[in-house]
């Protein structure tokens, strides 16, 4: 199946029984699929009038205590930002899916592109941290699917799942594994009596538990800043505390959200690091450098918010440069170079968008980087 | 001997239950509408015969979305013009939970208002009840959609030059199975408006005229909320069952409120459970049909 089509049956295993959405290129196999299949299942499909109106409905189902999932492309994902934040804010699971197309604007709708990282990471107004996964291939579509709806639930906000044209549209093999190796965690319920429940007193970890609607709590949700009451407070104080802990609920637990993979990293010199299709492309130049004898390693980034910043701070030291591709013109990278802090080079393999790039374009990168440094 | 200290003891409010007392004293000004319709949502709400913890209520942003916040009920304060989007997955989730909109003018028919018409169309089973103040007054009192031609608000200093919308008009023909309009003064046949509109199944409406003396009545030389209410009440005309196409807003002659609107149509999770059960006929039905002539 392709990926777009891996995503969905990725929700569906996870308990997703909500999808609201819109239709636009290249995502709607994704709506397409999950309109057949939820009423299978028992779920809903709604097709919304816009996707400020899907962001929306599924924050209300969400609340409403359904997982639920929406799924769309540059435009609509600029129109989803707004409900994002509040999703953010009132610390809402949800999965949001995006499968990247070539923009700015209308840009090229049937072909690829990485270049929302920084919207994903930015894109609703105010400071907030954000979860954002890279799935490079339809079996990761599926199983990066279920992990979004896990941290979602787990982490109480919208995951976002950074998908791109290549990868929704490509068919691969996808195993589907039986339902007792499938994990899926549930939002943290709160145990508190009526009178004592307060919706936003957090737990260590800085977790509130959640009181899904109708469960007698009365709780009073908002995106206006506000206290642990849920009541909305205007004051500097609140909305330090309030982003305090919407920030470090992210930080301090990333050990715990990030995952990535290595090949070739033990004795390699340069390091290319990449995220969604674009490590297809990597792997291949890494390999063709390692058969000519240059010693060339890759980090696969599966999540890319938050940034893994300890792994590139561990991992720039010990090689010569490192090297990023991505269909874009630098942004993943600005986060790359950070991360490295000076302690080896760090250059971009950059694409405006329209194809993939070439595992011989980033070859040539890491054998210019070789010559480099000698 | 100390003289004893007198005790102040505030009267309990006949809604305290239904409230957050503790977010007391609420932002609206004095004279504003929204206190009595605000009350009228509560005593609609006992009157529904909904236990408490199945009512839920979604608001967006302005003054009207304020209610969310002051009502003891699992409560939703969403973004400005997405309230109903937001009811409607909170509905289909949980389908055994009433749930009421309530919106300002400009929250619902102006940034919200592709929201309604959909919502509408679809029959999403929710109750909406529409605050019209006739402009934004969280803000300062800017033109809305439900501004008359010709009255004055801050961005419309000589007059407002746009035709606004009929409210109950456009949810009557985006298919709302109930729709009525009375003015804040109304408060029996507006309580009984809501009640009926949260026991209806399907998309019901109601909008309540209500006066903002300190935003929009001041630059129209409307005096205070009593002078408002007066003109309300003077100009007002029942006119239950008509067309909401003729339910004009003529603030010059009449205002014609009443219940306009109280159909039977299934609702959209009616339609989806149809659809889903595959019983249905071809789309379109392809049998011979004789053409007719022109009439």
């Amino acid at each position: 199946m392709n990926g777009d089509e891996a995503c969905c049956e990725g929700a569906l295993a996870v308990g997703c029984r909500f999808f609201a959405g819109y239709p636009i290129t290249p995502a709607t196999e994704v709506a397409e699929r999950m309109s057949r299949r939820l009423p299978e299942v028992g779920g809903v499909y709604i097709q919304m009038e816009d996707e400020l109106a899907s962001m929306a409905a599924i924050l209300g189902a969400s609340w409403g205590g359904v997982k639920s999932m929406t799924s769309t492309s540059g435009p609509g994902f600029s129109l989803m930002m707004e409900n994002i934040g509040l999703g953010v804010c009132t610390e809402t699971p949800c999965v949001v899916c995006n499968v990247q197309r070539a923009g700015p604007s209308t840009g090229l709708p049937t072909l690829v592109a990485q270049g929302d990282m920084m919207q994903a990471r930015w894109g609703a107004h105010g400071h907030y941290e954000i979860i954002a996964v890279a799935p490079s291939s339809p079996q990761e579509m599926f199983d990066f699917t279920i992990w979004a709806f896990n941290l979602s639930e787990q982490y109480r906000l919208p995951v976002l799942i950074m998908a791109d044209e290549v990868v929704g549209h490509m068919n691969e093999r996808v195993t589907i594994p039986t339902e007792d190796k499938i994990e899926i965690i549930e939002r943290r319920k709160t145990k508190a009596s009526y009178d004592d429940y307060l919706p936003y007193r957090a737990d260590a970890d800085w977790i509130a538990p959640m009181a899904n609607c109708a469960e007698g709590y009365h709780p009073h949700i908002t995106g206006l800043t506000h206290d642990e009451r849920g009541y909305p407070v205007m004051d500097a104080a609140t909305q330090e505390k309030m982003i305090t802990r919407l920030v470090r609920k992210i930080r301090d637990n990333s050990d715990k959200i990030i995952r990535y993979d290595e090949m070739f990293m033990d004795d390699a010199e340069v390091a290319v690091v990449a995220y969604g299709i674009s490590v297809r492309s990597a792997k291949g130049a890494v390999r063709a450098a390692r058969s000519k004898g240059v010693k060339a390693g890759l980090i696969k980034l599966d999540t890319v918010w938050p940034f893994p910043e300890k792994l590139i701070r561990g991992v720039a030291p010990k090689v010569r440069g490192m090297i990023m591709p991505e269909i874009n013109f630098g942004q993943m990278v600005l986060e790359l170079e950070r991360c490295a802090g000076g302690a080896c080079k760090v250059k971009l393999v950059p694409h405006a968008g329209g194809a993939i790039i070439s595992p011989k374009t980033i070859l040539g990168a890491i054998e210019d980087m070789i010559k480099e440094a000698k | 001997m100390s003289p004893q200290k007198a005790k102040m003891t505030v009267p309990p409010h006949p809604m305290d239950a239904m409230l957050r007392t503790d977010r007391i004293p609420h932002i609206w000004c004095s004279g504003c509408g929204i206190g009595t319709s605000f009350g009228c949502v509560m005593a609609a709400i006992q009157k529904s015969g909904y236990p408490l913890e199945k009512v839920a209520m979604v608001s967006g942003i302005g003054c009207t979305g304020r209610m969310a916040g002051y009502i003891k009920l699992d409560s939703y304060h969403t973004t400005h013009g997405r309230a109903v989007p937001f009811a409607t997955g909170l509905k289909i989730a949980r389908p055994d939970v009433a749930v009421l909109v309530v919106s300002g003018d400009g929250d619902l028919l102006a940034i919200g208002g592709n929201h309604f018409i959909h919502a509408a169309r679809r029959n999403i089973d929710i109750t909406v009840v529409c605050v019209n103040n006739l402009n934004y007054g969280m803000t300062g009192g800017q033109q809305a959609p439900s501004t008359p031609f010709g009255a004055k608000t801050t961005t419309s200093t000589i007059g407002c030059p746009e035709e606004p919308f009929n409210f109950c008009h456009l949810a009557a023909a985006c298919g709302a199975t109930y729709v009525a309009r009375w003015t804040s003064l109304h408060i029996r046949r507006l309580t009984n408006s809501i009640t009926e509109a949260m026991q209806k199944r399907g998309f019901s409406f109601v909008e309540i005229l209500a006066p903002c003396p300190t935003s929009f009545g001041r630059r129209n030389k409307m005096g205070n909320a009593l002078k408002t209410l007066k003109f309300y009440h003077e100009r007002s005309v029942v006119r239950n069952d008509i067309d909401p196409k003729e339910a004009t807003l003529d603030f010059n002659s009449n205002i014609v409120v009443g219940k306009f609107v109280d159909i039977e149509r299934p609702t959209f999770l009616d339609c989806y459970s149809l659809v889903n059960k595959k019983q249905l006929g071809d789309w379109p039905n392809l049998g011979e049909k004789t053409p007719q002539s022109e009439k």
